[in-house]
């Protein structure tokens, strides 16, 4: 979880509430090429538009195609406009930042971002942002509750659940069918995973399922 | 827009689709595509697809053509056939214009009848076992694959790898298969799929129909669920394995969990009362009733019995501490019935009996087709409808197939099964031509 902070030389406002909020960010030299292994490490990166936002701003647009990373731009009131015309900003807060306020938007952005990330288990991933999830090399086509109950099984993984909490949790209200629609989607799920991979879901018998 | 229909629209836009097939199923069982772009799709979500009435039988007529298509974002599924452009289908409600159900749709028919259910707190699971034929064309002489001149063209084997395909595509598609094997008759074949709610078996039910048909077609082979399609072989029929949910208590299992509840007797006793004047449902074919003859497989006597494979309907032996699975197996239906409508009756047929506490009679432990008629007139045991047009009158008298299809669907269902049987009784056959020009 690494802030990132550009310029390197930022005002001593930002630096100051940053420091107050808690953080202590990691100082860029440039964001104009980095390197996106670099960038990719990054949570959240802050930007002050100081006296260059256009440059900066074009600079965010291109650095957020490429990596995806969540930006907080610094700006002066008198800025804002072109914050709006701008692409690849997150969010804004205006020069002097509030420490507590710069403090929960930094959070908030890293939650965020946290909960797009893909998940990963074994060839299987599941990327929440587009919701495809693949196994593999190839596309593995499934509908949304398959798609939510397999997020719910990777995200929580390697305890049981009983078919109840699954259904509270993962379908959230009393859905027709009750208990033993968990059992028909996870016997798709199955399905669909193939025959190799179908032990990933364990049951657990009078208990109800593991994942992993 | 909710949850569902968005994750639809991302993944439409994610893996390219072309094409959205928004599906559903006329009167008689055939499923209907609509086809639609990725650029219509959040309208179609939104007002529903406007398409004309009067071109699908049973719907409309002319005047009130115009209806509405509206997807159903749950049953989103991209097909695993056509690998080189993808495609993928939903499956839709009709509506009028005025977004009102329309009550011509076999699907909205089977929503109704399972409504029923819910407010008797019950959710209704079906599992089917479907049998079907391979022949080498569509042809009207039946070309079957493994035996006799066609053994030399397919291996033996190469039908069993049509049906693993088949069941690969299936599961791809979330219709997961207990089992599968080749059946008696020469190139027949009989998948099982796994239980499921039966709205969403029924939808299964139209996409494994047109699955066995595709991957046939793949390889320049013909699927068939016609009935009774060779004379001296046992048809094709679609067993509907069924039991009665509460929640997570299955209703039809008795105390000693291998045998039927009170609630399960009196379902059993709502099927076998109506049984009769249902057939025309679950058997809607002229054809249908070639099956149901002496000498084969299929059922003709209205009986119950535990495991017993003669009987109407079956009570399988389930294992000990699996309260769960015990169910009943209604065995005359065939491959070619429709499966929101045939669900609709069976259902309406065993509520009746839960509702109004039918007497469930003796079980017939033996064979009902070797007992004299004496015999089945002491035990009352009746007959199915011999010819579509014996079933077509017992349904038109049926207070509870009536209320079951509703007005629109049991009007129309009943002209045009007329209609079939009229145009049937006009044909000279083959039988006749062999029999009679000699002799008369």
């Amino acid at each position: 979880m690494t802030v990132a902070l550009f310029p390197a030389e930022s005002s001593e406002p930002v630096a100051v509430a940053l420091a107050i909020a808690g953080l202590t960010p990691k100082l860029v030299d440039s964001i104009a090429s980095p390197d996106t292994g670099e960038a990719g490490e990054w949570s959240v990166l802050v930007v002050e538009l100081a006296d260059e936002p256009m440059r900066r701003l074009r600079q965010i647009g291109d650095l957020t195609n490429a990596t995806g990373v969540p930006v907080l731009v610094v700006a002066d009131p008198a800025q804002f406009p072109l914050i709006e015309q701008a692409s690849g900003v997150t969010d804004f807060i205006a020069n002097p930042p509030d420490a507590a306020e710069i403090g929960v938007r930094i959070r908030r952005m890293m939650k965020q971002h946290a909960a797009d990330e893909v998940l990963v288990y074994q060839d299987l991933e599941l990327n929440p942002l587009t919701y495809q999830a693949t196994l593999g090399a190839s596309p593995l086509d499934l509908t949304f509750m398959e798609y939510e109950l397999l997020r719910f099984f990777i995200e929580n993984r390697a305890r049981v659940w009983t078919r109840e909490q699954l259904l509270s949790k993962v379908w959230g209200y009393d859905y027709y069918g009750g208990a033993r629609t968990v059992d028909v989607h996870v016997r798709r799920l199955r399905a669909k995973v193939g025959e190799e991979r179908a032990g990933w879901i364990t049951t657990v018998r009078s208990v109800g399922y593991r994942f992993g | 827009m909710n949850r569902q229909a968005d994750y639809v629209l991302r993944t439409v836009q994610e893996r390219g689709i072309r094409f959205i097939r928004l599906w559903f199923t006329d009167v008689q069982g055939f499923l209907k595509s609509v086809s639609i772009n990725p650029q219509e799709l959040e309208t179609a979500f939104t007002e529903g697809m406007t398409f004309d009435g009067s071109s699908i039988d049973g719907y409309a007529r002319i005047q009130e053509a115009d209806m509405l298509a509206v997807p159903d974002p749950a049953t989103f599924q991209i097909l695993p056939w056509r690998q080189e452009e993808q495609v993928a289908r939903m499956f839709c409600d009709i509506t009028s214009p005025g977004g009102a159900p329309f009550l011509g749709d076999p699907r909205t028919v089977l929503k109704r009848n399972l409504a029923k259910a819910t407010d008797m707190g019950f959710t209704f699971f079906v599992a089917p076992e479907i049998e079907y034929f391979y022949f080498a064309d569509s042809g009207p002489d039946p070309k079957v694959l493994d035996r006799g001149g066609y053994f030399d063209l397919t291996p033996l084997d190469s039908a069993q790898e049509y049906r693993r395909k088949t069941i690969n595509a299936l599961e791809k598609m979330g219709i997961p298969i207990e089992h599968s094997h080749h059946e008696v008759a020469p190139s027949q074949h009989e998948i099982i799929v796994r239980y499921t709610d039966a709205l969403t078996m029924a939808d299964n039910i139209m996409s494994f129909r047109l699955t066995v048909k595709e991957v046939a077609l793949e390889h320049g082979i013909y699927a068939t669920f016609m009935p009774k399609p060779l004379e001296a072989h046992d048809g094709s029929g679609m067993h509907f394995h069924m039991s009665l949910f509460e929640d997570d208590r299955n209703v039809f299992a008795g105390d000693d969990g291998v045998g039927l509840s009170k609630t399960g007797e009196q379902f059993v006793a709502g099927l076998l009362t109506h049984a009769r004047e249902i057939t025309a449902v679950t058997n809607q074919w002229v054809n249908s009733y070639k099956r149901l003859v002496r000498g084969f497989d299929a059922p003709i006597w209205v009986s119950w019995g535990y495991n017993n494979q003669s009987a109407l309907v079956r009570v399988p032996t389930v294992k000990a501490n699996k309260p769960s699975s015990v169910r009943v197996e209604y065995r005359s239906p065939d491959a070619a019935t429709n499966p929101y409508l045939a669900l609709s009756v069976l259902l309406a047929a065993g509520l009746r009996g839960i509702e109004r506490g039918y007497e469930l009679g003796p079980e017939v432990p033996g064979n009902v087709l070797e007992m004299s008629s004496t015999e089945r007139k002491e035990a009352g045991i009746e007959r199915l409808p011999e010819t579509l047009s014996e079933a077509l009158d017992l349904l038109e008298s049926s207070d509870l197939v009536h209320e079951a299809l509703g007005d629109h669907v049991f009007g129309w269902f009943l002209r045009n099964k007329r209609d079939e049987w009229d145009r049937y009784q006009h044909h000279v056959s083959r039988f006749e031509l062999d029999t009679y020009l000699p002799i008369l």
